[in-house]
Order: C-alpha cells, then sequence, then structure tokens
C-alpha cells in the first residue's frame, strides 16, 4: 500500500462499526414481526416488551445470516460463541439490558475487499457479532413527555466492527459501500439506510505520520454515505484545530448533526457506562457445528467478486466492466438473461452500464423493476449486432421500449421504419447520386480533404432518410471515388 | 366428607375424584374455606373462588366423562413467582413484591399451564420471599407467613407460603421453586415433602427469575408419591426456554413403583448406596437435627441400602459462590423493573433517573436491594475477574466434587438445614446468619443437581426435620423411589400440625353454594 495522503500534515485512522439489521421475519430472541413502519407498539410480545417470567430463545435465520457473512468475508465462524448482557438503564431497553456478544462474537476476523480510485483495497475485519436492537424514544408530540415504540426491540442486528485500516473519508465510504453491497447481495440485510437497517458508526483520530494511534473519538449513528463523509471530515479537521491549538483529544462519543455538517460529543469517557457485562444465563452458548456451516454454505449466492472474474473470464469483459454488473445481485441477474439472450456480452453490458443505468440513475428506478426487461433488450442488442438497425436507431427504439409503446423489438423497427438499408443495390443507386450532385465535395475529397468524405457519408445518409448502414455507406463511395 | 378433603393428598383425592365420592366442586369449596378461615397464617396472597370453580366444573365434567388424569379436579396452589393468567385465574402475580403489587400478568407461566392442562384446579397464589430471595418467608412485602406447627416460627423460605400451605393441610399440594433452597428448606422446615428438579427439567418461562442459572421450579406435597404425579405433569422440554432439557416427558409416577433390581418387600432400597459427605456433618449440626437424620438414615440402611463416607470438600465455598453468582443475575434479572412499563412506578419525580430512583427505592424491599447491589458490585469493571470469574471457576468444581462422590453412591444424604425452623425475627435482621444456614442445599444448587427434602422426625419444639437426598443428573426417579420406600416405612410424612383439619364451626356445615361465591369476590377485592 503506498504512503497514505496527509491531512494538513496528519495521518487519518478510521475504523467503522457497522449495525446491520438481518431480514429474518421475527425477532432475534421472540416470534414477534420485524416488519417496519408498524404502529407504535403492535410488534411488540411479551418476550419484547420484558414482562415478567419471559425469557429469550435464538431465532437460528439470525445465527445463519450471520455464518453466511462470516463465510463471504472470508472469517472464521465461531464453532462456539457466547451471548453476553450489556446492563444500563434506558426507558427504550426493556429488559435494562441489551443481549449482545461480547467476549467471544460468532464471526471473527475476515477482510472486504473494494477498489478506492481504481486500486484495490482490503480492510480487515475483527469482529461480526449478533444482538438485539433496542426500541425507540420518541421525544415529539408528548408534550414535554417522552413515548417508547418498543416495535423495533428486539430486531436481529449483526454489528461489523473493523480495524483501524481506513485512512480517509473516502475510503471510509468505499468499504462502507462495499459492505452495503454484500450484504444485500448475501439477502441478510435490506439495506435501507432511511429506515436504519444499515448504519455506521466511525471511530476517528489523528496522528503525525510515524507516531501513535492518536486518541480516538466515535461518531455514533451515521445512516448515509454522505454524513459518513461530511462528519469524518469535519471530526478530522476539528480534531488537528485542537491540536495545533496545543489541546488534547479526550475519548468521546459524539453525535453529527446533518443540518450543520457537525459534530458534537454526547459524552465523555468519564460518564462512560460500567455495562457489568456477564454471559446470559437465559442462553446456552452458541453452538455452530460445522454441518449446519456448510449447509448454509451451499445455500449461498456466488458472491460478486467471484462473478466479476467469471464475467471476465467467461464473457471477456473488462474488469471495470465486470465491477459494474455485480453492482448488485439483481443487476448481475440482468446482465446473465441480456448476455444469454443475445450472445453479445460485451453489448449487453455497454447497453447496461449506458442507457438503462443512466435511465435507472435519473428516474430512481431498480433493475428489477425497468420498464424494459432483459429479454426484450436482447433482443433488441441482437438487431444491432445484426445490423438490422443502427445504433442510433436501437437508441429510438429503446426509448420507444422504455416509454412503453411496445414491447416487441421488430415491430417498433418496422414502425418507425428504422431498418437499415442493408440491400446494397439500392444504396449503390443513392451512392452514385450523392457523387453526382456534390461534385465540390468530390474535389475536395480527391483533393486531400477527409472533412469532405464526412459530408458525403452524411447526404448519402440524408438521401437514405438515416437507414443506410453508415459503414456500408462509406465503404460504397470509397470504392466508387477509387480511393 | 368435605372437612375430610383436608386429610387427603394428591393420589388420595385423586382416587376420591374418579371414585365419584367426591366432586372437584366440592373439593374446592371445601378447600377455599380452609384458606378462608387459615388466612391468618400468611400463606396465600390471592384467590379467586369464582376462577376455581369454573376449573372445578369443568373437571368435573371431565371427571363424569371418564377423560380424567390423575391430577384431574385435584385443587392445587403456585408460589406467587409463578405468573398466572389474569384473565383466566383473576389472580395477580406479585413475586412478594410491592413492586408487581397487582400485577396482572396475560400470560400462565409453562409450569402453571401444564397443571392446568393437567386438569388440577388453580386455588390461589402463594406466599413467598420478594423476588424468592431469602429463606424465612419474612422477606415478602406482603407479611410473614407462619409455620403451623408453631406460629412463632418461620416456615423457611423463599417457598415459605407454599410449604405452610401444604403443612396445614390447606392444600393437597403446591409448586414451589428452588434456587438455592428454596424448596428443600422450607419442606424440611414444616414436615412435607419437596424436590428440586435437574436444572432444565422444569422450564422457567413465567417464573419471575431471581438467579437465572440456578432457579428451578419443583412441587411440594404430602408425598414422595404426590411430588412425583405432579413432577409428570409440569416438567418436560419447553421451547420458550433454551435452557430447558430436551428429553422426552417422564412418568416420575411409573419410574417410582419401579422395584430395584434384587430388592424384597422388606429390603425395596436393596442395592442403593447412599453417600454421606463428611462436611454435611459438621461438629456444629443442631444435635436435634443430626439425631433425627442419623435415624432417617438407619432406616434406609435396614430397607437395603448401604452407606458410603464420601466428601464434598467445598461444602463451605458454596456460600460466597452461590452468594456471587446469585446476587450477580439477579442484579440483572430485576433491571426491567424500573417504573416504565409495569408495576410499581413512583408517584411524584424531577425527572428519568429520579423516577428510576424512587421507583425502585419504593418498589424493592431491603434484601432484594443488597442482592442488586452485592450483584452489580461483583459484576463492575475491575471487580468481575476477582469475584465473578472465581466463582465460576469455582461452580465447575463443586460440580466436578459430585461427579467424584458418584462414583461411590447413587444417592446422597445429609440435613437439609443447619437447625430446624427458627423463631420469627431471630435473625434480627442479620442477613448473614441466613446465608450460612444455606450450606447444605447451596452445593446441589450450585450443580444443577435434583435435591429434595423426605421428613426424617422431630427436633427441639416438636419441629420437623428433613433429610435431603441429592441424585445425579435426571436421576429423579431414583430419589424419589427411596423417598418413598422411606415413607412406606415411616409415617413422618403424615404426622401433622393441630389446629388446621377442621374448619371453625362457623364454616364446618357446608354453606350454600351463593354464600362461597360472595365469600370468593370479597377475598378477591381484598
Amino acid at each position: 500500500m503506498s504512503a497514505p495522503a496527509l491531512t494538513r500534515g496528519f495521518e487519518v485512522v478510521i475504523g467503522l462499526e457497522t449495525h446491520a439489521q438481518l431480514s429474518t421475519a421475527s425477532k432475534i430472541f421472540s416470534g414477534a414481526s420485524t416488519q417496519f413502519g408498524a404502529a407504535p407498539n403492535t410488534q411488540a410480545c411479551a418476550v419484547d416488551l420484558a414482562l415478567p417470567g419471559t425469557l429469550p430463545v435464538m431465532n437460528r435465520g439470525a445465527v445463519e445470516r450471520a455464518i453466511q457473512f462470516g463465510l463471504a468475508v472470508q472469517a472464521k465462524v465461531a464453532p462456539l460463541s457466547i451471548f453476553a448482557r450489556k446492563n444500563y438503564f434506558y426507558p427504550d431497553l426493556p429488559k435494562g439490558y441489551q443481549i449482545s456478544q461480547y467476549e467471544i462474537p460468532v464471526v471473527q476476523g475476515g477482510r472486504v475487499d473494494f477498489v478506492l480510485a481504481g486500486e484495490p483495497r482490503s480492510v480487515r475485519l475483527t469482529r461480526a457479532h449478533l444482538e438485539e436492537d433496542a426500541g425507540k424514544s420518541l421525544h415529539e408530540d408528548f408534550a414535554g413527555q417522552t413515548g417508547i415504540d418498543l416495535n423495533r426491540a428486539g430486531t436481529p442486528l449483526l454489528e461489523i466492527v473493523t480495524e483501524p485500516d481506513m485512512r480517509s473519508s473516502a475510503e471510509a465510504v468505499e468499504y462502507a459501500k462495499a459492505l452495503h453491497t454484500l450484504v444485500v447481495w448475501l439477502g441478510i440485510c435490506d439495506g435501507n439506510m432511511q429506515e436504519g437497517s444499515f448504519r455506521c458508526d466511525a471511530n476517528v483520530s489523528v496522528r503525525r505520520p510515524g507516531d501513535a494511534l492518536g486518541t480516538r473519538r466515535e461518531i455514533k449513528n451515521l445512516n448515509s454515505f454522505r454524513f459518513l463523509q461530511q462528519a469524518i471530515d469535519f471530526e478530522v479537521q476539528w480534531q488537528i484545530d485542537r491540536i495545533e491549538d496545543g489541546l488534547p483529544i479526550e475519548q468521546a462519543t459524539v453525535l453529527f448533526n446533518p443540518d450543520t455538517g457537525e459534530t458534537r460529543a454526547m459524552r465523555s469517557k468519564e460518564d462512560a457506562h460500567d455495562y457489568r457485562y456477564f454471559p446470559d444465563p437465559d442462553l446456552p452458548p452458541l453452538v455452530i457445528a460445522p454441518e449446519w456451516v456448510a449447509r448454509v454454505k451451499a445455500a449461498m449466492p456466488e458472491l460478486p467478486a467471484a462473478m466479476a472474474e467469471r464475467f471476465v473470464r467467461d464473457d471477456g469483459l473488462p474488469a471495470h466492466d465486470a465491477a459494474m454488473m455485480t453492482q448488485s445481485l439483481p443487476f448481475a441477474r440482468a446482465y446473465e438473461a441480456v448476455r444469454s439472450g443475445c450472445g453479445q456480452p460485451k453489448l449487453a453490458a455497454n447497453w447496461l452500464m449506458g442507457e438503462v443505468s443512466k435511465r435507472l440513475n435519473a428516474e430512481g428506478g431498480s433493475i428489477e423493476s425497468a420498464p424494459v426487461t432483459p429479454a426484450t433488450l436482447a433482443a433488441l442488442i441482437a438487431r444491432v449486432a445484426d445490423g438490422t438497425v443502427s445504433n442510433n436507431g436501437a437508441r429510438q427504439v429503446f426509448d420507444a421500449l422504455w416509454a412503453g409503446e411496445s414491447t416487441s423489438v421488430d415491430a417498433l423497427i418496422e414502425a418507425k421504419g428504422l431498418k437499415q438499408m442493408n440491400d446494397s443495390g439500392a444504396l449503390e443507386a443513392i451512392v452514385d447520386e450523392v457523387i453526382a450532385a456534390n461534385e465540390k465535395s468530390v474535389a475536395e475529397f480527391r483533393a486531400g480533404k477527409d472533412k469532405a468524405f464526412n459530408a458525403l457519408v452524411g447526404q448519402v445518409m440524408k438521401a437514405s432518410k438515416g437507414k443506410a448502414n453508415p459503414a456500408q455507406a462509406g465503404e460504397l463511395l470509397r470504392k466508387r471515388l477509387g480511393a | 366428607m368435605n372437612t375430610a378433603v383436608h386429610t387427603l393428598g394428591v393420589a388420595a383425592l385423586s382416587r376420591a375424584l374418579s371414585a365419584r365420592q367426591i366432586s372437584s366442586v366440592e373439593a374446592t369449596q371445601a378447600l377455599l374455606a380452609g384458606v378462608q378461615a387459615h388466612a391468618s397464617l400468611g400463606a396465600f396472597l390471592a384467590t379467586d373462588a369464582e376462577a376455581a370453580l369454573a376449573q372445578a366444573r369443568v373437571a368435573d365434567a371431565c371427571l363424569a366423562q371418564g377423560q380424567a388424569g390423575p391430577l384431574t379436579g385435584v385443587p392445587i396452589a403456585h408460589k406467587d413467582i409463578f405468573v398466572t393468567d389474569h384473565a383466566r385465574t383473576g389472580l395477580p402475580s406479585t413475586a412478594g413484591s410491592r413492586m408487581l403489587a397487582g400485577y396482572k400478568s396475560p400470560f400462565d407461566a409453562t409450569v402453571v399451564a401444564r397443571l392446568h392442562a393437567a386438569g388440577t384446579v388453580t386455588l390461589g397464589k402463594l406466599n413467598c420471599d420478594e423476588f424468592a430471595m431469602g429463606s424465612s418467608n419474612e422477606n415478602s412485602a406482603f407479611g410473614v407467613v407462619k409455620n403451623p406447627w408453631d406460629l412463632l416460627r418461620v416456615p423457611g423460605g423463599s417457598s415459605g407460603g407454599s410449604a405452610a400451605a401444604v403443612a396445614a393441610r390447606l392444600v393437597p399440594a403446591a409448586t414451589g421453586t428452588d434456587t438455592g433452597g428454596s424448596i428443600r428448606q422450607p419442606a424440611s422446615f414444616t414436615g412435607i415433602t419437596g424436590i428440586k428438579p435437574t436444572y432444565g427439567v422444569c422450564s422457567r418461562y413465567g417464573m419471575v427469575a431471581f438467579a437465572s442459572s440456578l432457579d428451578q421450579a419443583g412441587p411440594m406435597a404430602r408425598s414422595a408419591e404426590d411430588c412425583a404425579l405432579l413432577l409428570s405433569a409440569m416438567s418436560g422440554f419447553d421451547e420458550r426456554d433454551a435452557t430447558s432439557a430436551q428429553r422426552p416427558p417422564q412418568d416420575y409416577h411409573a419410574a417410582m413403583l419401579r422395584p430395584r433390581e434384587g430388592a424384597t418387600a422388606t429390603r425395596p432400597l436393596h442395592g442403593l448406596r447412599v453417600g454421606l459427605p463428611k462436611e454435611f456433618f459438621p461438629a456444629a449440626l443442631a444435635a436435634d437435627v443430626n439425631g433425627a437424620v442419623r435415624a432417617a438414615l438407619a432406616e434406609l440402611e435396614k430397607l437395603g441400602a448401604t452407606l458410603v463416607d464420601v466428601s464434598l470438600p467445598r461444602t463451605e465455598l458454596s456460600i460466597p459462590v452461590y452468594y456471587i453468582i446469585a446476587p450477580a443475575e439477579a442484579s440483572s434479572n430485576l433491571s426491567r423493573f424500573d417504573g416504565v412499563k409495569f408495576g410499581h412506578r413512583a408517584a411524584q419525580y424531577a425527572d428519568l433517573m429520579d423516577m428510576y430512583k424512587k421507583t425502585r427505592a419504593e418498589g424493592f424491599g431491603p434484601e432484594v436491594k443488597r442482592r442488586i447491589m452485592i450483584g452489580a458490585y461483583v459484576l463492575s469493571h475491575g471487580y468481575y475477574d476477582a469475584y465473578y470469574l472465581q466463582a465460576q471457576k469455582l461452580r465447575r468444581m463443586i460440580a466436578d466434587d459430585f461427579q467424584a462422590c458418584f462414583k461411590h453412591c447413587d444417592v446422597i444424604a445429609g440435613p437439609v438445614a443447619p437447625t430446624v425452623a427458627w423463631k420469627l425475627g431471630e435473625q434480627g435482621g442479620d442477613p448473614l446468619q441466613a446465608y450460612l444456614a444455606d450450606i447444605f442445599t447451596l452445593p446441589a444448587s450450585l450443580a444443577g443437581l435434583p435435591g429434595m427434602s423426605v421428613p426424617a422426625g422431630f427436633g427441639e419444639g416438636g419441629m420437623p426435620v428433613g433429610l435431603q437426598l441429592i441424585g445425579n443428573y435426571f436421576e429423579e426417579a431414583t430419589l424419589l423411589h427411596s423417598a418413598h420406600a422411606l415413607q412406606q416405612a415411616t409415617d413422618f410424612h403424615t404426622r401433622m400440625p393441630t389446629g388446621f383439619m377442621e374448619p371453625p364451626s362457623s364454616l364446618r356445615s357446608q354453606p350454600p353454594e351463593g354464600a362461597q361465591a360472595a365469600l370468593g369476590a370479597a377475598r378477591r377485592e381484598a
């Protein structure tokens, strides 16, 4: 790895803790639904409310998702891990403790690979552990009182912790995006950042090159990539200002205010909780037999890196295209469908990166709900490849398909008169007419002006009402002009 | 006939019900009248006559249709550490704490639900030490329970209400829970039979948690046979308790009656090796307890058992180990009582922290507060390794000591408690004295082994003395079989305190049903 770029002479050191909400139908320790957006406290059962006498029971689906993640990041899936209680009082924490994993997490080590400014990067993971989410405190609308919604209490989370391996906010964002892609790809998290399904805490410190690690401050609950970048950038400048003013950095938890773009200390180390962690006696150690891991592995989708490699190897795609085709599992599936339908991998990739992505970006849609299906796009690309329609003509057909005018590529080509003139006799006649009618351009071309040739091709296209194949027209012109 | 109901244990009452000599409604009415008459004993916290009679009528219908099991129509009562569905039973679930005064649970504990499914009639809820913390029942927020054998003495705890109610023959049987001896010690103090099964045999779902790794439910009744009948119904795997043992359902009654290999009528315990840990018979053991226990052991020998000397060298250490682990778990388990969602909340408070402090200061009694503080301390940063981790290591060693013993014996025997029941208030609020008295019950709790108290005779002041039997994991049937053999040869378990069998003369003739219902309603309001 090349020496990291410095900020005002300081090296930036970042580690991320990401909470990914696992996509189980029911909660991690109860049978209540995890559906987002229900009326307050309608999805909290006796266990979630911590009613006297209730006990937690582990949701195997949450464990399987953790195993999938561990396998995907090449981590160790612990054969035995321990649930612990993290004790603290808060109104939206019904039991007065959170069940989490402390000393022995389910996923140990691992790495996430991604590309930063064209360079391959790898961030090491410390661990990933299972835990339950708390409820929500609602401070508005209750006339000075606080409302508690326990629908979220007990929602399964996988907390993914990195080593302090990132050296810039841009790198942190790329890591977070790669992680986001991975968990969504695996189907273990819906990745919905607005709903809080994927949120990051950033541990940030700065140091002069060669020094020991500086004191870190932890920015909590960043729920967009933009906020992640802004918060780290602000925090780095703040810390460097302090150090340059000769002031110490104190370990603290800080919150980012998206409105001001600033971070502000929430609590310092002094008033940090003593969480009195101890193994939860209600839950036996989580034992994961090798057979269970093998079963989960067998059911896992091909991972994005492996799939991109395959697209390069088998389809001859450039690495960049292969990376673009594996930006998400649905996108990759769409690519595979288009490519199989038309037998043109590179054209398929071009269309998906070009026209399709352009429209999806502009309209904010997803590939699965795009109005042009992979089969239709494949049919269109096949018509480009066999010369039936020009690229320009194909774009017009694509517009019409997208607008829903028709779902038949051939009918649209016909209706719009976009069929290329592949009849060389008719084209020859047009070429002869153009040569006869444009003596000046012909003379200029013969005098060595290439521009004049382009003008002649343009005239042929015009005379053919765009139906001529430009390459074929050029070829004929040269032949006739004896060039 | 109805007053005679009080003389019947579970098995006998079951036979009478099946023979249609008495109806469940009649039995329920008679028992409710007794509960009412002896309210001053302090054993019952709540009854709901209407709900109980409704259950009895269902049971009578089953009996009439010949669809009855061995417990159909048998009235029992539950230690108030078990939650009971308020809508079904009309009963609050308090755990003996002001924190949960009037708390209405929306569901039944699994143990309660299973006993209900087996056809028992829930007569009411029984007093106990607050959150099951105590060994005298003096820590209940709702008053002390008196020992039926001497009303100036404690019944033991924390299942003191259960023990007193069974001893006074107010109910044929009751549920109890045992964390460090809370079934065995009160059973010993009141001359009844109680068994704490192997950890995991009974579901903890719906038991208000004290110390999760130790808490275990069990039956308290007049005989080993009655305990076996109840245990069969209340035990078994429960998917709602992750620590519950995954085993097929057990018929403890049938297993208890199965003769040992080589047994004869006079020597039913032939071949049974009974281990006597020397640490269970220290010089300081009260002479009356020692005498009664030794006599019972001699009786076991006569019945064919052989006595073997064994050693549990860490017996004394079980006291500090238990009083680290149990409070540690309790301090966390009781965090949910914060005034936010259910239970007591202070009336006036300045802010959130003030609400927490006042709610918990008002809601918890002194022993509960003491254990929360001990527990929070031993779990706190910098002390965890020195206390909690060390205690866990010792706990494993204590369990290993038992396994070493079981190489030489089938059951371990000794006293349940160092003395007979002490006088109410005698400990003068010195908690250490009470903690030290737990010495013989704590080791089996820490090891998760089944333990039992069997009436063994009487000591100072005519107070009952219990023999403790400890078995290896899931050897409940061996304990019950041994206890049953002893009870076939002795009559300690049939002796009863005076003054309880006969309801006051005003209630002796059966009042009309309407009057009973009115009494029930009045009790419910109280």
